[in-house]
């Protein structure tokens, strides 16, 4: 920031996505050099410079290009962008979630529970009650790491990681035993019936994108116009000065975890009652990590979560085409998404491009993430 | 039933102790093997682990290096098979020269994932979670995008590494047999691993690389001050630790297997963290702990095959095989809580160093 007048709004705002925005492009670049210098295994005789863009022509075609395909783009943002909001929540805390994986499944679980015990009752009773368990599962196994960070210090890095692995156990056996809908031949819970999420616009468009929506706003609200919200930001620029200032940065710890933890939850939530309906014990996702990644790509900002969430729905909406269209396999969003996050927390070498110099870093910083456990607040 | 035993298991609770051991006294020549088979790629992730975290640099992208290092070794070894036609393995442990061109290049391609992350965490200075975060992604994504492209027209493949087989009279030797036939009746990736635990065991505590290491890991800056360059040797650790974590790999798809399948590695990288956490960051320790995560697996293996009689069956029926499943991540959580002796990361661990200014 220089002495001068404070620069032009288009101008902060593009200090501000710069970063990601190039981060975005380049990425996509690269995508095109792998699509095309592994085309050759894909048509089986030669390189052909004209799949990169019919790949990316049916990933686009499949996501945008069509009612359906904006209907579903949506739907595939809508848990990125609630699980995104909690990983950026923790990270505005200097917490590190790795855990949003877990949370998704066992919030996901609890949803399709109460769902399940309540299939013939009033949707108005039970989809309030079967979304409020899922934050309330969601919270609590986060609030498990957030409980030995505040306490012992434990890493939540790790700790997230153990209790995502402790969840799919949880999961399978919850799902092939009690909760296992008899006479089924594979391991799944009965269905939800009448607490499926109401469809509200196209094929499987359902309410939980409203839901996914409204949280952005209140997050926003939560994080910069509310005392927590201070004390969250207020604990992860500088936990010592935090608690200098009078507050108590391992009860802020706990709560943010509790927060992420409840965000993720209502993810797998809103996706089980919006889509599959009921819960096999193979279930699988990637939404945990795909969180992270939204959360840095928006840095960490509830208004940035959102445009990262649409893209990243816009490239699993579309991959599908992309792979039957062009046969180009949809592990490509996999790749593209590692360079976009390689790009973005080497924003140091990429400010140095002309016009990028102005550009503020690409992500937020977490000193407090790295620092060792027995350090740690 | 001798009455010393059945009297020694009628005790009430702690009778059901006296069945376990006995049921594991049987099985011992099966659990054994079957412990050391399932303990390989858990110890290799873990020494990795090991490796990068006593040198200063935390890599949760050992998964990652692990799924590609099964890929690569999968893919060269088939690609060179069908180069080199049909081969004569030799009489000892199966090896052809496509398995050995497989297993170098899955060793080059971990160490290439492992350069990348010492490029981001020592040069670069990035967060170290987040580069392994991008190892983990990118890994699984090259990996399944080729896989995709490359099964449609599944290759034969180069086979795999066969396990050594000792003749009965040693393996039916009292007392030591089952401990001889569980160590060497393995393939080669397995036997070299438990040579690695203790090298490096002895290296890092007695050696001068060793103490430079650990200097290095816990405090940087007076082993520059003592003229030791922190930079270089956390490049050198981080990127050989690469190709002990693709030798997990190359286990999983060219010694365990002989094929490769999208996202093999299932979560052994992880363990690996876990093994080298409980056991304390040494060798050794993560070795021990990846025997303890491991037998849980083969008993629990075992419970399913052949439960065991009475009282004891009765009990071990009603736990859930998931339960062994969850055991090691428990444990690591307890371990780490403090409950169970403290285990206490190198202090410089996961900070970047920057040099001061020489002038």
């Amino acid at each position: 920031m220089s002495a001068a007048a404070p620069a032009s709004f288009p101008r902060r705002v593009w200090e501000l996505v710069a970063v990601p925005v190039v981060a975005i492009i380049l990425a996509l670049l690269a995508g095109a050099v792998v699509i095309f210098i592994f085309s050759v295994l894909v048509s089986r005789a030669a390189f052909d410079p004209t799949l990169p863009l019919k790949a990316y022509g049916a990933l686009i075609s499949g996501s945008l290009g069509s009612f359906d395909g904006l209907v579903e783009t949506c739907v595939q943002a809508t848990p990125l962008l609630l699980a995104g909001l909690g990983v950026a929540v923790g990270f505005r805390a200097g917490l590190f979630n790795i855990g949003a994986q877990g949370q998704f499944l066992l919030g996901a679980l609890g949803a399709v529970w109460v769902g399940a015990s309540l299939a013939s009752a009033s949707p108005l009773l039970s989809i309030p009650l079967a979304l409020a368990v899922a934050v309330v599962v969601g919270a609590l196994w986060a609030g498990i790491a957030g409980y030995l960070k505040a306490t012992s210090g434990a890493h939540e890095v790790v700790t997230t990681i153990m209790l995502n692995y402790i969840a799919l156990a949880v999961l399978s056996w919850l799902v092939a035993g009690p909760l296992r809908l008899t006479n089924s031949p594979q391991p799944v819970t009965a269905g939800i019936g009448q607490a499926a999420l109401p469809i509200i616009i196209g094929r499987d468009g359902h309410i939980g994108i409203l839901i996914a929506l409204a949280a952005v706003p209140l997050m926003w609200f939560l994080l910069y116009r509310t005392t927590i919200g201070f004390e969250i930001r207020a604990v992860g620029a500088n936990a010592d000065a935090a608690r200098y200032a009078g507050m108590r940065p391992r009860s802020t710890i706990l709560l943010t975890m509790a927060l992420a933890g409840g965000l993720a939850g209502l993810a797998g939530g809103v996706t089980l009652l919006g889509l599959s309906q009921q819960m096999p014990a193979g279930y699988t996702t990637t939404v945990g990590f795909d969180a992270i990644t939204v959360a840095l790509l928006g840095r960490s900002n509830p208004w940035g979560v959102l445009p990262a969430a649409l893209l990243f729905g816009a490239m699993r909406a579309g991959a599908g085409l992309m792979q039957i269209q062009a046969g180009v396999p949809a592990d490509l969003v996999y790749i593209i998404q590692a360079i976009i996050l390689l790009f973005l927390i080497i924003d140091v070498l990429l400010r140095k491009l002309p016009g990028l110099r102005a550009a503020k870093a690409g992500l937020v910083t977490t000193d407090a993430v790295t620092a060792p456990a027995g350090e740690a607040a | 039933m001798d009455p010393l035993i059945s009297g020694l298991y009628g005790i009430p609770v702690l009778g059901l102790v006296f069945q376990l051991l006995g049921y594991v006294l049987d099985l011992l020549p099966i659990l054994g093997q079957t412990t050391i088979a399932v303990a390989v790629p858990i110890t290799l992730a873990a020494l990795c682990g090991v490796l990068c975290e006593r040198t200063g640099v935390v890599n949760i992208g050992i998964e990652g290096i692990m799924l590609t290092g099964a890929f690569v070794g999968w893919i060269v070894g088939a690609a060179a098979a069908e180069l080199m036609g049909p081969v004569t393995p030799l009489p000892i442990f199966g090896i052809t020269m496509p398995l050995l061109i497989g297993l170098v290049a899955a060793l080059l391609a971990g160490m290439l994932l492992a350069l990348l992350h010492a490029w981001l965490a020592i040069s670069v200075r990035v967060d170290q979670i987040i580069s392994g975060v991008i190892l983990n992604i990118l890994a699984l994504g090259v990996t399944g995008y080729l896989n995709t492209l490359i099964a449609s027209q599944s290759p034969p493949g180069a086979g795999s590494f066969t396990a050594l087989s000792l003749p009965s009279t040693v393996t039916n030797l009292p007392l030591v047999g089952w401990l001889l036939r569980a160590l060497f009746n393995q393939g080669p990736i397995a036997i070299s691993t438990i040579v690695i635990v203790i090298i490096l065991q002895v290296l890092l505590f007695r050696s001068r690389w060793g103490l430079r290491t650990r200097a290095v890991g816990e405090h940087p800056k007076a082993a520059e001050t003592v003229g030791i360059n922190v930079i270089h040797l956390r490049y050198r650790n981080v990127i050989a630790s690469g190709a002990l974590a693709a030798l997990g790999g190359a286990y999983l798809s060219m010694e365990q297997t002989n094929s490769f399948q999208a996202g093999m590695s299932a979560g052994r990288g992880f363990i690996g963290l876990a093994a080298m956490i409980v056991g304390r960051w040494t060798p050794i320790g993560a070795f021990g702990a990846a025997i303890l995560f491991a037998s849980g697996t083969a008993l629990g293996q075992a419970i399913s095959i052949g439960p065991p009689n009475g009282q004891l069956g009765d009990l071990l029926g009603k736990l859930p095989s998931q339960f062994f499943d969850a055991l090691p991540y428990v444990v690591t959580i307890i371990v780490l809580a403090g409950v169970v002796g403290r285990s206490i990361p190198p202090a410089a661990d996961g900070k970047p160093y920057e040099r001061e200014a020489t002038t």
